[in-house]
């Protein structure tokens, strides 16, 4: 492929949609004699409705109906049971939707929730995470399809005979994806088709879905994401709104729109399930490791096992001959746990990372030194080649970019009055994921093209940079490049998850194009009235086993200030290098590699919930109690990435960037934090309550 | 009461309270029949069809909702429409007036990449203008220097930052916002 | 939220009748905590006599050098005021550190005292709460309560007040100004809020339809040197997890008057009337601010997840004072 558009900084396409207020997201479709529901949450913890008193809520003006499980549609069993709603009497977490109110306006929806009377036969419940738990399990795999545990040559021996060793243990409290649009739904039925708008990261599992619960064609179903306001895996399946939606307007058999309240959704969306980490690291006296152990404890609902995989990027991150990953996890009665920004990887290199520092520190050696003595030579834990391994080159030009040469590496070596200044650094990994998908690419009579895909454009720029394949493809201006995306009309394709979009939709649009470039060379004179069109699957291609460990890396550097008077911790520059194969947008990669980091500080000092023992809901579930980056925690942050011409990936050579900036930022800020105070905080978030206490433990 | 699916028994409440209100939005006058509980959010989205003003929250903890109401910008999900009789709103949709051309700031976030999934944006966007405003006619902001002179208040970086904390982003598009604000307000 | 009537008030003494003809009644000023909480259902009045029009959006400096601040002025105009910026330097500060800019345009004077307090169980109706439903108990005692009281609580109640402003009002020693069927009356800012006692349910002094119409801002404080600063957990846009006001004149070498309240520590601004005696005729030197604020802060009593707020206050109001006594800084 020549590249000519394929890497420069395109503006986005829906842009002046978004900026002048007239991109409609799923709630926002005019639509007269349109109803609003509202779910009405479960009050206990753990037990059975009883009965449901719907007559007071009946009786409000406005209110159409209310559906609970004694009258709400019978549907097929869902392969995801959080789907499950209003199916049966029985309450697995607080929070779970026990009846919707469906009603002509939201206020009439808002009085006739609060008037359903809710009668429960409670029963006790558990929602307490420890690692000594005796329900602990390990299950047979975590989330990804990764195998719970892993283990090679007898890490206990070796961490027992190491020169120097760091045992500890690490806290990752529950964390919430909160995008800035709720989930919201709205479904209505014309004759025998059901459309359906909706919040989701993937509207072709939606449709699946549907299909199955509601006993439908999917031929009968339309399901359309045109514009969704950021989902950061919790949009990633659909979620029960989109579910409730379908059973009101089944119901009612008018159009009905499910917003979820803001403080709905860490019960039913899914949350980052806190994670207990202990590791140990034994080295040699030179810092090379001999023995890692990275153990993990989680929790997962009583709905359905989800594990996160935190222990995962110790099998990828550096050399070790012996070595031992360990996921358990505890099912408990909450909410159930899901997806959220670079699972796994996010909490899991927070300890590995943060415990890697520890080590240099024992060692007296530099971190960034110490990372690459460890470089492996191919994946420690499957022996596979890498297919390019950028690690070194990111820790280095980030370094010097970010002037580490010129660090004080003794803890607590600079202050400003009050305020004590320090550095830190951290690598971050993330594996290169690729889904098949299908894509058709049209020759217009008037000269311009239209290509088709149904990607979704969950704020990372999916529009423009399939645009930008295409044109470089046909060889043509990106003004001429038309693209639909965002509807199960058009060709299938996978979901805006697991750093996968670009690569999984640009292939069979570079496809489509490609072909069609070819066809229009051979074809004799002007392209015809109805156009060419040619199809693509990248089925049997995209998802072939590859022989190379494939992933991204990246390094991380932070500058904190902390207040010795109030133990708050500001970032006060943060820079990130990644390399993450070919960069096709430099534009909106940026603002991706930018908002990872963002909500990497986010983890590292303000995000975190808590599971309340005696209720069983998350304590913070609103924005003023879940303290997500405001602008003024923001600094200047600065992205930049080394050139990566990797031949084992896809057509377009990018490994994938959603996700990667999140990983590694909060073990680096938490590092700064060690560097600036000498105080080793080892639970999230470094809220001025922990750092003031661990000053103060520590007489300073 | 909506459609035969309604109350099947029970006592009908008395239907809700309602006023007749006058609003001037985006420049022109609305005349309409809203009910007590319907805050100025759901009247431009449900009534005026003006989908903008986003629902992050509905609590006042977001500043996606933010318009402004007589030049001011408040969280439009936080005030009764009912008290707002007689007020000029101007939304995201009228920043530019009757102009083809985009706002300034529109045109900067647009230039500065300054947004990702655009859910916050106009909250963003009407939030900047009134903060713009609200420096030049010389308010302070937290981190403004209480011994500068009074009048206009530049707007560093920092004081971008502080005045525009109302609105969150969860994609993390701030330090671009604030270049775009920064080119605007120069 | 249950439907309501609505009276928009164009009189003081139409607001009152008002609200005596409706049972249930709420006065409504900026709405920004009402309206919240009248989704939340936590508030649900019968009818909203919204007092927004009435001629008190004023700042008035009176013959004696004191200040008038209507009840309807709003939050980012007094932050603003010249005069206040000037003489109550801690007042602005406050009010700064308060919320975000949309809210503070919104938000009055008047609203800012009466807001109510964050405790989540408070705000959740599906919990118990001895201040929202008296009787009910309380969930934060055995629950989640880092952001909780650490003075003045009760066995019932151990939630805290949100407000900035109020803390920077009562240690200017500040009168709030009540209008009442039985004429008007002032109370002094310090007093305005209860502690919980047997009834958490009662905020503050204000009788059923009192309305706050103004505060005083006294000539005794203005132009002192004042401060205010506050601990939260993120940058900007977030409630105090401890904060303090001091008032600090100091002359020829010793503490002529000393005004200092705590924020987040108690269900009222926490005036620290032991620290400030101690102070008072002494040399403003770190041991006698250590002495005066451990003295005031051994009253505190710590729950299980919140002792870190009374090293915090002690920081926080060393901090402030010792930086007001240096003279020509902070002012």
């Amino acid at each position: 492929m020549t590249a000519r558009v394929v890497g420069a900084p395109a503006e986005r396409r829906e842009g002046r949609e978004k900026v002048t207020g007239t991109a409609r997201y799923a709630a926002e479709l005019p639509s007269l004699g349109r109803l609003f529901a509202r779910p009405v949450p479960a009050a206990v913890a753990r037990g059975r409705v009883t009965g449901v008193d719907v007559s007071d809520a009946l009786a409000l003006p406005g209110v159409v109906t209310v559906l609970t499980h004694e009258n709400a549609p019978r549907l097929a069993e869902p392969d995801d049971p959080t789907l499950a709603v209003l199916q049966g009497p029985e309450v697995p977490h607080r929070g779970w939707f026990v009846a919707l109110v469906v009603a002509d306006s939201l206020e009439a929806a808002r009085a006739g929730a609060a008037a359903v009377h809710v009668s429960y036969a409670a029963e006790p419940h558990d929602v307490t995470l420890s690692a000594t738990h005796p329900d602990a399990y390990v299950p047979e795999e975590a989330n990804g399809g990764y195998p719970a545990v892993r283990e090679h040559g007898d890490p206990e021996d070796a961490f027992a005979d190491a020169a120097v060793r760091v045992d500890v243990g690490y806290r990752v409290p529950p964390l919430h994806n909160h995008p800035m649009e709720p989930h919201a739904s709205t479904a209505h039925w014309d004759g025998e088709r059901l459309t359906v708008h909706t919040s989701s990261q993937g509207t072709t599992v939606v449709r699946a879905v549907l299909a199955g619960m509601f006993g439908l064609e999917e031929e009968q179903i339309s399901v359309v994401a045109e514009h969704v306001g950021g989902g950061f895996g919790s949009k990633g399946t659909p979620r029960p709104d989109v579910v409730l939606a379908v059973m009101a307007t089944r119901h009612t058999g008018r159009p009905v729109t499910v917003a979820l309240p803001r403080r709905f959704l860490p019960a039913v969306v899914g949350h980052r399930a806190p994670t207990l980490h202990r590791l140990r690291l034994g080295a040699d006296t030179d810092g090379r490791l001999t023995s890692l152990a990275h153990e993990v404890t989680t929790h997962t609902s009583r709905v359905k096992e989800f594990v996160e995989q935190a222990a995962t990027p110790a099998r990828v991150m550096y050399a070790v001959p012996h070595s031992r990953t360990v996921h358990r996890v505890v099912p408990l009665d909450v909410p159930t746990p899901s997806w959220m920004r670079a699972p796994g990887e996010a909490p899991g290199m927070y300890a590995l990372e943060s415990a890697v520092d520890e080590l240099a520190e024992e060692l007296g050696m530099d971190p960034v030194e110490l990372r690459i003595r460890n470089e492996p030579e191919t994946e420690p834990d499957t022996g596979r080649p890498f297919s390019s391994r950028g690690l070194v080159a990111c820790l280095r030009e980030g370094a010097r970019r970010f002037g580490w040469a010129e660090r004080d590496p003794r803890p607590r070596s600079r202050a400003e009055g009050p305020l004590l200044l320090g550095t830190g650094v951290a690598a971050a990994t993330y594996p290169v994921l690729v889904w098949p998908s299908t894509a058709a690419a049209h020759a217009l009579p008037d000269g311009t093209f239209l290509v088709e895909t149904n990607a979704t454009d969950i704020g990372t720029g999916a529009r423009t940079v399939l645009a930008q394949i295409a044109a470089d493809a046909l060889a043509v201006p990106l003004e001429r490049i038309r693209i639909r995306v965002g509807s199960t009309d058009l060709p299938s394709a996978p979901l805006a998850g697991g750093s996968s979009g670009t690569a999984s939709w640009g292939w069979p649009v570079h496809e489509a194009c490609t072909r069609l470039a070819d066809r229009l060379t051979d074809f004799p004179g002007p392209v015809p009235e109805q156009g060419l069109v040619v199809h693509a699957d990248t089925s049997g291609t995209a998802d072939a086993d590859s022989p190379y460990a494939r992933h991204a890396f990246g390094a991380h550097f932070a500058e904190v200030a902390v207040d010795t008077v109030t133990g708050e911790v500001r970032v006060r520059r943060m820079l990130g290098v990644y390399a993450a194969g070919r960069i096709l947008n430099s534009r909106t990669a940026r603002s991706q590699f930018v908002g990872g980091m963002t909500m990497g500080l986010g983890m590292a000092l303000t995000e975190g919930s808590t599971m309340d023992a005696a209720f069983g809901d998350f304590t913070e579930s609103d924005l003023a109690s879940y303290h997500v980056p405001a602008h003024a925690d923001v600094p200047d942050i600065e992205a930049h990435w080394v050139e990566e011409d990797d031949p084992h990936l896809n057509p377009l050579g990018g490994k994938g960037i959603g996700e990667i900036g999140i990983v590694g930022t909060a073990a680096a800020v938490g590092n700064a934090v060690h560097h600036a105070t000498g105080v080793r905080l080892r639970e999230l978030p470094l809220t001025p309550d922990r750092v003031l206490a661990g000053l103060l433990e520590a007489g300073r | 009461m909506g459609s035969e699916l309604g109350p099947a028994g029970g006592t009908a409440a008395p239907p809700p309270h309602r006023s007749d209100l006058t609003l001037r939005v985006n420049g022109k006058p609305h005349t309409l029949s809203v009910d007590h509980r319907r805050v100025l959010l759901d009247l431009l989205r449900e009534d005026l069809d003006l989908t903008g003003a986003k629902k992050g929250c509905d609590h006042g903890q977001c500043g996606a909702c933010t318009v402004l109401v007589d030049g001011r910008r408040v969280n439009s999900c936080l005030l009764f429409a009912v008290v707002l009789d007689g007020c000029d709103v101007t939304t995201v949709e009228g920043l530019s007036g009757d102009g083809e051309e985009p706002h300034p700031l529109q045109r900067a976030f647009l230039e500065h990449d300054a947004f990702q999934c655009g859910y916050c944006t106009p909250g963003q966007i009407c939030s900047a203008v009134g903060a713009v405003a609200e420096a030049e006619a010389g308010h302070p902001s937290r981190v403004t220097d209480a011994r500068a002179p009074s009048g206009p208040v530049p707007l560093s970086r920092e004081e971008i930052r502080e005045r525009l904390s109302g609105n969150l982003c969860r994609c993390g598009a701030y330090p671009r916002i604030v270049d775009a604000v920064e080119d605007v307000s120069r | 939220m249950k439907s309501f009537a609505y009276v928009r008030a164009g009189s003081l003494a139409e607001a009152a009748d008002a609200y005596a003809s409706h049972p249930g009644a709420r006065y409504l000023g900026g709405g920004t905590n009402l309206v919240d909480l009248m989704k939340l259902g936590v508030e649900q009045p019968t009818a909203l006599i919204d007092v927004t029009r009435l001629p008190l959006d004023e700042v008035t400096e009176l013959p004696d050098g004191s200040l008038r601040v209507g009840a309807l002025v709003r939050n980012s105009d007094l932050a603003a005021h010249p005069r206040v910026r000037d003489r109550y330097p801690a007042l602005s500060q406050a009010l700064l550190a308060g919320a975000s800019g949309q809210l503070r345009n919104a938000a009055t004077t008047g609203g800012n005292l009466l807001q109510r307090t964050r405790c989540p169980y408070f705000q959740d109706v599906s919990k118990p709460c001895n201040k929202r439903e008296p009787g009910s108990g309380c969930g934060a005692r055995e629950g989640v309560h880092r952001d909780h009281a650490v003075l003045g609580y009760s066995e019932r109640c151990i939630a805290t007040h949100p407000s900035d402003m109020a803390v920077a009002l009562a240690a200017l020693d500040a009168q709030v100004e009540l209008y009442g069927l039985a004429g008007v009356r002032r109370v002094h800012a310090a007093d305005f809020h209860r502690l919980p006692g047997e009834h958490p349910e009662r905020d503050t002094v204000v009788e059923p339809g009192e309305l706050v119409t103004g505060v005083l801002l006294p000539s005794a404080t203005a132009g002192l040197p004042s401060a205010y600063r506050k601990a939260r957990d993120r940058a900007s846009y977030a409630f105090a997890l401890a904060s303090v006001a001091v008032v600090l004149e100091v002359a020829d070498g010793v503490v002529r008057h000393a005004g200092i309240a705590f924020g987040a520590l108690a269900h009222r601004p926490w005036r620290a009337r032991l620290a400030e005696e101690a102070l008072v005729g002494a040399a403003p030197t770190a041991a006698a601010f250590e002495r005066a604020v451990d003295l005031e802060l051994s009253a505190a009593r710590p729950l299980r997840d919140n002792a870190y707020k009374v090293p915090l206050a002690r920081n926080l109001a060393l901090d402030v004072l010792t930086r007001l006594a240096r003279p020509g800084e902070d002012s």
